[in-house]
């Protein structure tokens, strides 16, 4: 068995910014290949927030009641924010976190680190194949709201930054799980570490309830989570109820504290990503 | 310079224990090594070191001639590393995984495609190239694997335990294979703990404990350095023993060794063929007669133990103590 000498060269040179470009195209490509190889996975995911939908719109929405907002009708309205945001963390944090544990003790980073990549285009692959998934959960999960009643009010426009802003949100989630994943030391670890933060990010926030109704630490802890200004700004952007006058900062200013909270952990997290990412060789 | 490798005093520690500990490594252009050690030796590790995978605590070396410290990219563009670390993705097809490897190193899609293509080829994995590399058997996989390292044709490869786990019929075309590169001048330092695999495929041999290397040479050296070698007959009856020990005391570098019960007589020789053709002609002469004779050197598992053994008596709990040697994996 002999082996052709007659190698190729390569054209893109280490170091370019146009080969850091293709890097982080080639392992976004091969995580999205992944998924699609056992779709069951991203179906499976699904399924759970689209049967929480059904059962909140038909069975609870009639009775919670909404300050300002009477009726199901209104409450399926305000709920679906919430489920929009609290769909997106929890696919995008499981997804990132146990991909990237997978990749770590499969051996997968050992064969990219001994190739001439660049530097972090194997986290940011990992992080911009998540957004695509997130886009997609975003249409199935606008359909089932469709379907529950839920509207968009204020015309294409401000739905279109609602989105953005949702999926940024997810962007920066989906870099916490990086964070998560390059540190547990198994893949079963990283999928139940996600339970840890994701319940108090999603729960303790202003996604199904009001927090006017909670007790005053856990009141101000709901006031300025970040999924909480995302819903927030996500709802006035739709033109869904639940936009109240007056109340705490963060709620006043709904985007621009979804905005800074997004950046700010995307930020942190990828620079820690890089960090754990770099300790792996030290 | 093109394709050697250098390393001077590498060290890596992990916790308290020393993996690497002074490591010196010469590996001439084409030049085949192999670090042959039982598991938790420091093998991987030295390995993880040259490939840039991990930075040494101390030491320096270069591949290539390019740093491993300074110069990582241009050390990854120089080499191929394929064995039990480093992975295939399970996911995507023999093909896909190729042309992915390829794109990393810098090919362009239509080059990388198509070296892709040759490899599979060469490695006869074409009828399975657009099967998920997950159903690929074990022997399979590590061709798939092996072909990874290669794309780039690199004038450095580095396997680490490349037949691990597989059958000897697998085992077999992997060797051939990798004969086949050395024959076209790649250098190649490979890790085992199968002295077979070292005897075969190496040129040159360190032995591996404990983070240090405890011997080298080639592997005859190796075999000479443990006893030399030994003349070694049976005689066809049982009571021509005593004169075949007698006969063979003239010759001996030290005292005959008889095995009654196989009939069997031993000796150190230093005199090689010359002197087995003067025993043969000293025996016949005497009217002793012989069923079997030969002139044996000691077996590299016999030179492995020997040097292994005296370095036994270890604290249990580092590391390197608790593995077995003998297991398959590590």
């Amino acid at each position: 068995m002999t082996v052709p000498a007659a190698a190729p060269v390569p054209t893109l040179k280490p170091g370019s910014a146009a080969k850091a470009l293709r890097d982080v195209l080639v392992i976004t490509r091969r995580n999205l290949t992944r998924t699609i190889r056992i779709p069951e996975v991203i179906v499976l995911a699904l399924v759970q927030p689209v049967v929480f939908v059904l059962l909140f719109a038909y069975i609870f929405a009639g009775s919670f009641s909404l300050p300002g907002a009477e009726g199901a009708s209104a409450y399926r309205e305000y709920m679906m924010p919430g489920f929009f945001a609290q769909t997106i963390a929890f696919a995008t944090a499981s997804n990132s976190s146990v991909s990237m544990a997978n990749d770590v003790h499969s051996g997968m980073t050992d064969r990219f680190r001994s190739l001439p990549m660049a530097r972090g285009a194997l986290l940011t692959g990992r992080t911009l194949a998540d957004m695509v998934q997130n886009s997609v959960v975003m249409v199935v999960m606008v359909l089932c709201a469709l379907m529950v009643g839920w509207r968009i009010h204020h015309g294409v426009l401000r739905a279109a930054a609602a989105f953005a802003l949702l999926l940024l949100m997810g962007y920066a989630l989906s870099w916490v799980g990086v964070v998560i994943g390059l540190t547990v030391r198994a893949p079963e670890a990283a999928a139940s570490s996600n339970f840890l933060w994701l319940f108090p990010l999603t729960f303790l926030s202003n996604a199904f309830v009001a927090p006017s109704t909670l007790p005053t630490v856990l009141r101000w802890a709901a006031e300025w989570n970040p999924l909480s200004a995302t819903v927030q700004a996500v709802r006035e952007l739709f033109g869904n109820p639940g936009v109240v006058d007056g109340g705490p900062w963060p709620t006043q200013h709904p985007v621009l504290v979804s905005l800074t909270w997004s950046i700010v952990i995307a930020v942190t997290a990828r620079a820690l990503a890089g960090r754990r990412y770099r300790a792996a060789g030290a | 310079m093109a394709g050697a490798i250098h390393a001077t005093g590498l060290v890596k520690t992990f916790g308290e224990v020393r993996a690497v500990d002074g490591v010196d490594l010469d590996v001439p252009e084409g030049g085949v090594l192999g670090l042959l050690g039982p598991n938790g030796a420091g093998k991987t590790t030295t390995v993880r070191l040259l490939t840039t995978l991990l930075r040494p605590d101390a030491g320096t070396a270069s591949v290539a001639g390019h740093d491993v410290l300074r110069q990582p990219d241009r050390v990854r563009l120089s080499i191929g590393l394929s064995g039990q670390f480093a992975a295939v993705d399970d996911r995507l097809t023999g093909r896909e995984n190729l042309r992915m490897i390829g794109e990393l190193y810098g090919l362009g899609s239509r080059a990388a495609r198509q070296r892709a293509d040759e490899l599979l080829a060469r490695f006869g994995l074409d009828a399975a190239a657009d099967r998920v590399s997950s159903t690929y058997s074990g022997g399979m996989r590590r061709r798939l694997d092996l072909a990874g390292a290669l794309v780039l044709h690199p004038p450095v490869l580095f396997l680490d335990e490349p037949s691990v786990g597989l059958d000897p019929t697998s085992r077999l075309m992997l060797w051939d294979a990798i004969e086949g590169l050395v024959a076209q001048g790649m250098t190649l330092l490979l890790t085992t703990q199968y002295l077979e695999e070292a005897d075969r495929l190496a040129r040159d041999i360190a032995v591996v404990d404990h983070g240090r290397i405890i011997a080298r040479g080639t592997p005859r050296d190796m075999k000479t350095q443990a006893g030399g070698q030994r003349i070694e007959l049976v005689v066809a009856w049982p009571e021509q023993l005593e004169p075949a020990v007698a006969l063979l005391d003239r010759f001996g570098t030290r005292k005959p060794e008889a095995d009654r019960p196989r009939s069997t007589v031993s000796v150190p020789v230093d005199g090689g063929v010359r002197l087995l053709t003067e025993v043969i002609a000293a025996l016949d002469a005497s009217g002793i007669e012989i069923t079997d004779i030969g002139l044996r050197r000691p077996t590299l598992d016999e030179v492995f133990l020997a040097l292994t053994e005296e370095r036994q008596p270890e604290p249990v709990g580092t590391a390197a103590a608790t593995d077995s040697p003998w297991e398959k994996t590590s």
